[in-house]
């Protein structure tokens, strides 16, 4: 079953895909499934293991389910301070 | 207390309570050099909802572990020279000891769990996103 979500991209990610947000239509049924999608579509340097995931707005496990109309974003490793 | 981001070089008050008898504030700054290179700059970005959220609940777990009477950090984002403050993090408590440690320990949390990231630009040309190689 096909769903329209919104992914939202920073950092390394935001250069390897070249945009920073897209909708798109995806069979994904977690976030987890989902950017295995992009990752292979993309050439993502970072493995599924190495980024974590916020939906609507809040962290999430990337084997949540994926809701139609979901707010994705995928979260490279972290390097504030 | 609050986390905010800022794109402008960090300023504002210190922090002030009348039963804090212990203040302390660190700033992280940018290095001019970095595992023996030179660096440029560094270039900020955040996902700023939850960076926000998260930074604020880093502070609320602080405030309720130390003890503290108040909290509060900013970070920057955008494009930062060397010698530029990228960070701060203001702590009051009663007395200095609970003070020291809970600031020590926000900046532990805050470079754990806030969704910020950072492009190391170095003299010679080449950048790397920190922790993400590329």
């Amino acid at each position: 079953m096909s769903r329209a979500v919104t992914v939202e991209y920073f950092a390394v990610l935001r250069e390897e895909r070249g945009v920073e947000r897209e909708e798109l239509e995806t069979e994904a049924r977690t976030p987890g499934e989902l950017y295995e999608e992009l990752r292979e579509r993309h050439g993502f340097r970072l493995s599924s293991a190495q980024v974590r995931v916020a939906l609507g707005g809040e962290f999430a496990r990337m084997d949540a389910p994926l809701e139609r109309g979901a707010q994705v974003v995928f979260i490279p490793p972290v390097a504030g301070g | 207390m609050s986390f905010r981001l800022s794109a402008e070089p960090l300023g504002g008050a210190p922090l002030d309570h009348p039963e804090a008898g212990g203040f302390v504030t660190f700033e992280g700054r940018v290095r001019a050099e970095n595992g023996g290179r030179a660096v440029e700059r560094l270039e900020y970005e955040a996902y700023v909802p939850l960076a926000e959220a998260e930074g604020a609940r880093i502070l609320e777990e602080a405030r309720e572990r130390f003890g503290l009477l108040d909290a509060r950090a900013t970070h920057r984002v955008g494009v930062l020279e060397v010698g530029e403050a990228a960070v701060r993090v203001e702590v009051a408590g009663r007395h200095r000891a609970e003070a020291f440690a809970a600031c020590a320990h926000i900046m532990d949390r805050i470079k754990e769990r806030v969704p910020i990231w950072k492009k190391e630009v170095f003299s010679d040309g080449e950048a790397h996103w920190v922790n993400s190689g590329g």
